[in-house]
């Protein structure tokens, strides 16, 4: 019989070769009764228990699921019910708050949209979030979809069928230059009237989208790939943090902006508003159509 | 007024123009960037630290030339600077420490985008950290769960296309009710800035308007947020998500995105509902049942777990649990207990996930079984999961210990609380010692030195010894001088 050292044996007792409670000789070499089942070399209890808790799981679920839905049905319409009326005069809503914007909004924003005052001037840090959401959805669809073994472009079989279809070109033609005209009007006349940066560039990309369909990508590719992409987003996002990490700094600080409301009315007024509009409008676009063109063909 | 008040906004900035510039640099120089950024950033936190110190009041910051109720603003004391300047060093490290893994996860082209992604979620961390606007806080959630998702699935195998699939759903259910809840908000008060908001929700709570409306925007706001967090019963998304991620990634998210969303809930109860609307809204018991429940659930998922990825994802769900029992106890020394164990289990599961991933080379393998005296050819690495999980158990000298300490004396404060907060304490640590032990024992069970495994040398882990070497001196060190960081942290909430 041979003696081993008590490393050895430790060894063999978590390889479960070797039973502490049986044995005290120490003979690793023994042959040993059937070990009792180790899970963490085994699968077999954890996989039944796993299946027991499936079978319980898809049994239990409907049944709590109904449960909730219904307490949460029956929450919601109480708390509905306990709403104040919606339009009406005199709700808690219709404070100070919305009759500054309305009363001096022009004046201090020197925007005549009131909404392009409150969201672009007012409470222009929730819009800069906000533009950077759509730039993460973009860069978040480019790392789900962007496939970049085939660079090489083919010719969409789909393409060249669409472009067959005379209908659908010459509507397209007639209508994509008035779609991305109209666009640019909502765009920059966004600080005037109703319309803005948001709105504005996503009938730009509308337009692009129905370019891309008639036409196909080919055309779009030489003016619209990853690079420039990247570029214009870039140059926008930048200028509009630049420009708005400038005014929060001044009005911060208490001190005097260059930018100023203007003449409300004329089309170079409402300092920031414009190009701020711009900015935005060109980010909407671009991820509208970069949006379209990647889920189409797995590339920009 | 200082320079150091400008900080947050500077810093917020910066990260936004960082990320967009990534996107046209190579991998390299976005990686560069984004280390030097959270430099910067925890630098500049650091600054406002100390004016904060020194000032002894909270700042509240124009953003633009309006002030509430018209205008954004962002409001912030003590607590925030210290906690920013703590996440920003913790995902620098987590990029440090992660690097091995992120160029082999990665596709090639693929790099300057995870930098994108995480400079976004810095800078999202930031604002919900910093903001005194309700729906801005809104705006930078999207932010946050759409760059963690990339941050997920930018490891592209089935297992997190379906994990963030999964935290897609989970998350964007907890922004909706988020949303809700803020609209109701805004529908009784007509306020969105949370100075005005908790006036006015004080006043319709004194005359008993709208009681079932203002009930209903706390518990969405609070479900939302906790849904997000990963609060038991939602937890569930935890352990792909964190277990399949990227290491880098898994530490991120578990140790910093899921504790952004904790604090803004925080920020909310304080400076939106008021402690005593909330605390006797009834909300605060049931996160107390939960957070309970979630700490044993959580342990015992992560002791039937074999996987030790998962097992460290299942113990992040603990954790929450310790968290948001902490927020249900009491407002002063509950939430403390709360914001020390955000700190802890910042600094704690980040370097577990980087160490197991660094182990997992070396014992070729997920799985526990595999793992049998991998310490001995990967010692720095075993060193610092040991060290890390002691403080995930509570064992003296580490941060876990302060915080297991301080929750039990916060259930003091509620006589009810005392033994069941006690109970699941002991069973946690218990339950904690288990897993993670036996984990620990096998990293350092002997081996035979000629079954040609190879010794990782210290030299050769380059940057992964750094970011854990200075993890574990961090832990170590809050662990052992604690008290000034609890008087910081309640000097902080304070001002909260």
């Amino acid at each position: 019989m041979k003696k081993t050292s008590f490393r050895e044996r430790f060894r063999a007792w978590d390889e479960d070769r070797f039973d502490l409670t049986e044995r005290t000789t120490g003979d690793l070499n023994r042959p040993m009764r059937p070990a009792p089942t180790d899970r963490t070399v085994s699968d077999e209890p954890v996989q039944r228990l796993a299946v027991g808790e499936m079978r319980a799981f898809s049994r239990i679920y409907p049944i709590l699921a109904a449960i909730l839905g219904v307490v949460l049905i029956a929450f919601l319409l109480m708390t509905v019910y306990d709403l104040p009326p919606f339009g009406a005069a005199n709700v808690p809503a219709d404070n100070e708050v919305p009759a500054r914007y309305v009363r001096d909004g022009m004046a201090e924003t020197g925007a005549v949209n009131v909404v392009a005052g409150v969201i672009l001037d007012y409470r222009a840090f929730d819009t800069l979030g906000e533009s950077h959401v759509l730039y993460t959805a973009l860069t978040a669809v480019l790392i789900l979809l962007l496939s970049l073994r085939d660079a090489e472009p083919e010719p969409d079989p789909e393409d060249v069928l669409m472009r067959r279809d005379g209908i659908l070109t010459t509507t397209a033609a007639l209508l994509v230059p008035i779609i991305v005209l109209f666009g640019i009007y909502v765009l920059l006349n966004g600080h005037l009237g109703p319309g803005g940066g948001f709105s504005g560039g996503a009938i730009i990309g509308a337009g692009l989208i129905l370019y891309a369909i008639a036409f196909g990508f080919t055309r779009l590719e030489r003016m619209l790939n990853l690079k420039s992409f990247r570029i214009i987003c870039l140059v926008a996002l930048c200028f509009y943090s630049a420009s708005k990490c400038y005014s929060f700094f001044c009005g911060a600080n208490g001190l005097h902006t260059i930018f100023s409301p203007g003449t409300p009315g004329r089309i170079l007024s409402a300092g920031l508003i414009l190009p701020l509009n711009i900015a935005v409008g060109v980010v909407v676009a671009c991820t509208m159509y970069g949006l379209y063109s990647i889920f189409q063909r797995g590339r920009i | 007024m200082a320079f150091s008040v400008n900080v947050p906004l500077f810093a917020i900035v910066l990260c936004l123009v960082c990320s967009v510039v990534s996107s046209v640099l190579s991998g390299r120089a976005a990686r560069r960037l984004s280390l030097a950024l959270c430099a910067v950033v925890a630098v500049g936190m650091g600054m406002l630290l100390a004016y904060g110190m020194r000032t002894g009041v909270g700042t509240t910051y124009l953003m633009g030339h309006y002030p509430h109720p018209w205008g954004n603003e962002l409001y912030f004391g003590v607590l925030e600077p210290l906690l920013l300047c703590a996440f920003s060093v913790v995902m620098g490290l987590c990029l440090l420490g992660g690097r091995k893994h992120l160029i082999e996860d990665l596709e090639d082209g693929k790099h300057r985008m995870y930098y994108v992604m995480s400079d976004l979620v810095l800078s999202a961390l930031i604002a919900l950290a910093t903001t005194n606007d309700i729906f801005t806080g809104y705006v930078f959630i999207e932010i946050c769960t759409i760059s963690s998702c990339g941050l997920l699935m930018i490891r592209q195998i089935g297992r997190t296309t379906l994990a963030s699939i999964r935290y897609m759903i989970f998350s964007l259910i907890g922004s909706g009710l988020f949303l809700l809840g803020v609209i109701l908000l805004y529908a009784i008060t007509g306020h969105l800035l949370m100075p005005n908001l908790k006036e006015a929700i004080g006043k319709l709570y004194a005359s008993g308007q709208y009681r079932i409306v203002l009930l209903s925007a706390i518990s969405l706001i609070t479900v939302g947020l906790a849904i997000k967090s990963g609060l038991f019963p939602f937890h569930f998304w935890m352990p792909d998500t964190y277990g399949y991620a990227t290491p880098a990634s898994g530490g991120i998210l578990s140790g910093l995105v899921s504790k952004g969303y904790i604090f803004f809930l925080l920020r909310v109860i304080f400076r939106v509902f008021g402690t005593d609307v909330f605390y006797r809204s009834g909300v605060s018991n049931i996160l107390y049942v939960f957070g309970a429940i979630g700490i044993v659930v959580g342990s015992i998922s992560a002791l039937r777990e074999k996987d030790v990825f998962r097992m460290i994802a299942y113990s992040s769900a603990a954790q929450i649990g310790y968290v948001y029992m902490g927020i249900g106890i009491s407002p002063r020394l509950g939430v403390l207990a709360a914001l020390f164990h955000i700190l802890t289990h910042a600094i704690t599961k980040p370097p577990l996930f980087l160490s197991a991933a660094q182990l997992s080379d070396t014992a070729n393998g997920r799985l526990r079984a595999n793992w049998r005296g991998a310490g001995h050819r990967n010692r720095i690495a075993a060193l610092t999961f040991s060290i890390c999980a002691f403080s995930m158990i509570g064992i003296p000298l580490t941060m876990g210990f302060v915080s297991k300490y301080r929750f039990a004396a916060a259930a003091f404060e509620r006589t009810a609380l005392i033994v069941p907060t006690l109970i699941v304490l002991a069973l946690s640590t218990i339950l904690n010692g288990w897993y993670f032990m036996r984990v620990i024992i096998a990293l350092y069970l002997p081996v035979n030195r000629d079954d040609g495994a190879q010794r990782s040398a210290l030299r050769k882990q380059g940057v992964y010894a750094i970011s854990a070497i200075v993890f574990v001196l961090m832990n170590i060190v809050c662990g052992v001088a604690a008290e000034p960081l609890v008087l910081l942290l309640e000097r902080g909430l304070g001002l909260l």
